[in-house]
């Protein structure tokens, strides 16, 4: 089950950078970043998770005293519970940058900014 | 129980990169932000299977939610590119 | 294409890195050293029965007050960016079509709820999954809502920016006083912890999710009418 996911989210990871560097459309590329960016929080969600065990939340089922057998690894949940509202900003700025530059050209194509092209 | 999850495992990993393909392939852009936005959805899902309710909640209403909507509101306002 | 070319070489690379990875991978049986610590120790010091949220909002609460001025720069930046086109295109009102009667009365009857399940959301976080967060997010979808129902409906900015720098402000000086009060920078035992699943529990931790609630809910809020009120150029 790990492996599953772990493969699923290297897949992602991958198909979002081919998406990005090889689509010509700004907002084309923003979208696959988002792809690759769901594919790292699989894959570190799936690196915290322990076989058969259950959600780090206490209550009836999981007792105090017996969490640290029973409840799977906290920290990755905090960090990924991070990553994904940065990720949010991220987007939020890429897109309005590629709205910028949209106002300023007429298009999305990054063929057609060629200021800084060596 | 313990059968059945990996099968579910591997059928949303299956439609998690189906959807990852058709976004970053397919014409329209509209269809490619509603497929990484099923992405996202899917990947929720399998959060949860994953134990991990906290950010399965995140990502169904960060990730699948508003990104989506921020992608279209943009979309809405680029729409007379010519050149794709 | 030699660009594809290299494209697809260097994701080879990467994609043989991650094979190399994934087979010398051993998932743990056991929780390591932190996992370890959070799961035995937060209960008792920290007092939330949720440890995810103990991690976000005490152990590591200045990485979350990082995360918030990351989103606050986004939001400023974007409002920035945005804010200029915004004046000049006041003038040309598009005439839209109106957006249906369903849509405005399930807003009517739904943001209400919306705010609620919310508010619910970031009360709770210490308890259930949940927090400030995605509650935050919750709030803004019911923004979203609204916007979507009459899309020249004029948002008040300056209500906006007033709840994202109160909360702001009341959630670091909670921080701070926790300095002087309790062990250290946004420590929670300002307040006591309680017993463990009230939800007046956990000491501070309540207070400053919700605070942690309405900052990101109003900085979402911010980025998507700024993005919506953008005019065709």
């Amino acid at each position: 089950m790990i492996t599953i996911a772990m493969v699923t989210g290297f897949i992602l990871i991958l198909m979002g950078l081919y998406g990005a560097l090889t689509n010509p459309n700004i907002l084309r590329m923003i979208v696959s970043f988002t792809i690759a960016n769901t594919g790292v929080n699989i894959v570190l969600v799936a690196v915290g998770y322990i076989q058969g065990r259950t959600a780090p939340i206490l209550d009836e089922a999981v007792p105090v005293a017996e969490a640290a057998a029973r409840i799977i690894d906290p920290t990755p949940q905090a960090l990924v519970l991070t990553a994904i509202v940065i990720g949010l900003g991220v987007t939020t700025l890429m897109l309005t940058y590629a709205y910028k530059l949209y106002e300023m050209k007429g298009t999305l194509n990054i063929a057609k900014f060629s200021e800084l092209k060596w | 129980m313990i059968e059945i999850m990996p099968a579910l495992t591997l059928l949303f990993a299956a439609a998690m990169i189906g959807a990852a393909f058709v976004a970053i392939r397919v014409k329209q852009i509209s269809i490619a932000i509603l497929a990484a936005g099923l992405v996202s959805l899917l990947a929720s899902v399998m959060f949860l299977f994953f134990a991990a309710p906290d950010v399965a909640m995140t990502e169904a209403a960060i990730g699948s939610g508003l990104t989506t909507f921020l992608f279209f509101f943009v979309l809405g306002r680029v729409r007379g590119d010519k050149h794709d | 294409m030699i660009k594809r070319a290299l494209v697809l070489l260097f994701l080879f690379a990467l994609g043989t890195l991650f094979v190399e990875l994934l087979l010398n991978y051993t998932p743990d049986t056991e929780l390591n050293q932190t996992g370890r610590y959070y799961a035995e120790h937060s209960a008792q010091d920290i007092g939330t029965a949720n440890i995810t949220t103990a991690i976000i909002v005490t152990y590591r609460g200045l990485d979350t007050l990082g995360e918030v001025t990351v989103l606050f720069l986004t939001a400023a930046i974007v409002g920035v960016l945005l804010g200029r086109g915004n004046h000049k295109g006041k003038s040309l009102q598009r005439k839209l079509p109106p957006s249906g009667e369903l849509l405005t009365t399930g807003s009517y009857l739904l943001v209400p709820l919306i705010l609620l399940l919310g508010a619910y959301v970031f009360i709770n976080g210490h308890l259930t999954p949940g927090g400030g967060f995605q509650g935050g997010a919750i709030i803004a979808s019911a923004i979203l809502l609204m916007l979507l129902t009459d899309p020249l409906r004029h948002f008040s900015h300056s209500l906006i920016a007033a709840v994202e720098s109160i909360s702001g402000l009341f959630f670091i000086g909670i921080g701070v006083l926790g300095i002087f009060y309790a062990g250290g920078f946004l420590d929670n035992r300002l307040l006591p912890l309680g017993e463990l699943g009230a939800l007046f529990s956990a000491g501070v931790i309540p207070i400053i999710y919700s605070f942690i609630g309405l900052k990101v809910g109003a900085e979402f809020s911010s980025m998507l009418v700024n993005l919506s009120e953008t005019e065709d150029t």
